[in-house]
């Protein structure tokens, strides 16, 4: 992670180096003053709820956590939350990405119309799909099913989880089609032309041609979906706080819980940790990626 | 691989136009199947319908603003008197532009301060690159894959003893630390497209890095780094997890006040449907206007 010892050996590297001295100074701050806080609480006992009770705790809290069943299921509902949300924003973005670059009138509304909820605060996003169109009596999805004669679907506590990856899918699938269209518009029309030319058809266009051009395009929005998806945090708190009981906590939720709902420091932080490591394994993994399309 | 671009030897405003229009022209004679007409017609539904089923919920919360309470929890129908009594009912809670100029003061003192810092950072690394350059850009977005959550204790009592929590001071050191390294990456990716005899001209005619930047690196990426702004006010104005946990009243920004409508006696939906269309209004426009310019900078030049 401390690959950030420019080399001074020339006056331009020196140079570089002390123009990127704040920058790389006040995140390397930012990074390793609260992670080794964190770390350090991890190994305390520190609850601000039982003042006079700190001390050192060794890896108690992390005993607790690991046999704790909450951490268990709260990262199986972090990595079902990211995949399921890339798995649609990805398959759904491509296909929009091939739609909205076909030519129609008004394309260029219908375009910013469908890249809208981008913008939109999580929070706001939430709330309308939590009050406006899942309540289970007088939201629009409910009366949609009733206009077809089918029974409403209580959205929070019949599927919770599912109810919140609707919601984020539908939050980052506008982002995922704007990078994808912006990469649609460098695809080689003459060589597209020519496939068709020698007989392919629209599939094997789209298989052999329009997919491999949008590779990077899309590496580009899984790696900062993850980055997003993995810390969702107000989708949750504003909608289901977590429950039914566990069914919507992910990992960020759970700290939380544990930090300002119970105010166990040493709990939280040794949970704060594990987000961490997670995090870094998937980042490990998401920078090679980014890495080896970096170089061409 | 071969039809990747890999430099781009215009400037950034200059790309854009052209890359829009041959866009444009390229996508009309794509068409070639039979029966233009049947499929024009069938594009035409499908684009529209998709687009509309996306964007509904807005559509959908900004009708509902107009509506009395009455209408709001009715079946839906798009058919009612429009009136203006939520927007004045959420206006008389009289807090609401606190909120707002919070969310204002922070979302932009934030972007400014993480512009002022990640400049130099940018151009050191696109016009004095390293070996170790690429690694220290990769390592600065690899700190943005740390969860807040992980260091959110540790901040929060950081916060408490130095008296930031609550304060717009502590959001907007917050802010700025969280939009650093995407604002440097964005920088990064329009210096380097920026011809580098352009400012090699000015160092012969004896000018100083520091007049460099003032007087051609930045007025000739203004475009980018604009939109690189505007990408960072977007990511601060809507994030949530430090505003909701480090703030409670005074320097609560517009993320906390609509969270406040989450408890069941805010369940008025007209008057919510009011609050979050002005909490959403200006931040949408602003990702209107830019999009296409945001595209390019946060894909580190991999998409063209």
């Amino acid at each position: 992670m401390s690959k950030t010892r420019a080399s001074g050996r020339t006056v331009g590297g020196l140079r570089s180096l002390s123009l990127q001295a704040p920058a790389v100074t006040l995140l390397l701050l930012w990074m390793l003053v609260p992670l080794g806080m964190t770390v350090w609480f991890s190994l305390q006992r520190y609850n601000l709820l039982m003042p006079g009770m700190e001390g050192f705790a060794g890896l108690e809290n992390y005993e607790f956590l690991f046999t704790d069943p909450a951490l268990w299921r709260a990262m199986g509902n972090t990595l079902l939350l990211v995949g399921s949300v890339l798995v649609i924003t990805v398959v759904g973005g491509v296909l929009l990405a091939v739609l909205f670059q076909q030519e129609f009138p008004g394309r260029g509304i219908a375009r910013v119309l469908a890249i809208s909820p981008f913008f939109v605060m999580p929070t706001v996003s939430a709330l309308v799909w939590k009050n406006m169109m899942m309540h289970p009596s007088n939201g629009v999805l409910a009366w949609l099913a009733g206009v077809f004669g089918l029974p409403a679907v209580d959205w929070f506590s019949a599927l919770p989880l599912t109810s919140i990856i609707i919601i984020v899918a539908w939050q980052w699938l506008p982002f995922a089609l704007l990078i994808l269209l912006t990469a649609m518009q460098s695809l080689d029309e003459d060589q597209v032309e020519a496939a068709r030319m020698d007989g392919a058809g629209p599939l094997s266009i789209f298989f052999y041609i329009t997919l491999p051009h949008l590779k990077r395009a899309i590496s580009v929005v899984i790696m900062i979906e993850m980055i997003f998806l993995l810390t969702i945090f107000a989708e949750i708190y504003v909608t289901t706080s977590g429950g039914p009981g566990l069914a919507t906590t992910n990992l960020a939720f759970l700290i939380y819980i544990q930090a300002l709902l119970d105010f166990d420091v040493g709990l939280a932080s040794a949970g704060g940790v594990v987000a961490i490591i997670l995090a870094n394994i998937v980042a490990i993994f998401l920078v090679r990626l980014v890495a080896r399309n970096l170089e061409h | 691989m071969t039809t990747y671009k890999t430099k781009q030897a215009l400037p950034a405003e200059g790309h854009l136009a052209s890359t829009n229009a041959a866009g444009e022209t390229r996508a009309r004679h794509t068409p070639l199947v039979p029966s233009v007409g049947a499929r024009r017609v069938w594009l035409t539904l499908l684009g529209w319908g998709i687009a509309l089923i996306i964007f509904f919920p807005i559509l959908w919360m900004v009708l509902t603003g107009f509506k009395s309470e009455a209408e709001a929890i009715a079946d839906p129908s798009l058919i009612f008197t429009p009136t203006l009594e939520s927007y004045v009912a959420v206006q008389a809670r009289a807090d609401y532009f606190k909120f707002a100029l919070n969310s204002v003061v922070v979302a932009f003192g934030s972007t400014l301060l993480a512009l002022a810092i990640a400049i130099p950072s940018a151009y050191a690394m696109a016009f004095l690159p390293t070996k170790r350059t690429k690694g220290t850009l990769l390592w600065m977005l690899s700190t943005k894959m740390l969860p807040p959550v992980g260091v959110l204790v540790p901040i929060y009592l950081l916060f408490r003893d130095f008296g930031l929590l609550d304060t717009r001071t502590g959001l907007i050191i917050v802010y700025t630390l969280m939009n650093l390294p995407i604002v440097v990456w964005m920088l990064y990716t329009f210096f380097k497209d920026l011809p580098r005899d352009i400012l090699e001209a000015g160092r012969m005619d004896g000018a100083s890095t520091f007049q460099e930047v003032i007087y051609l690196l930045l007025p000739l990426t203004l475009p980018g780094i604009a939109s690189t702004g505007l990408l960072s006010v977007i990511l601060s104005w809507n994030e949530a997890f430090w505003s909701l946990n480090l703030t409670s009243s005074s320097a609560a920004p517009l993320t906390a006040y609509i969270a406040s409508f989450s408890s069941p006696e805010g369940l008025f939906w007209a008057k919510l449907s009011a609050a979050s269309t002005m909490a959403i209004a200006p931040i949408l426009v602003f990702g209107w206007l830019t999009q296409k310019q945001m595209v390019r900078g946060l894909t580190f030049g991999a998409v063209k």
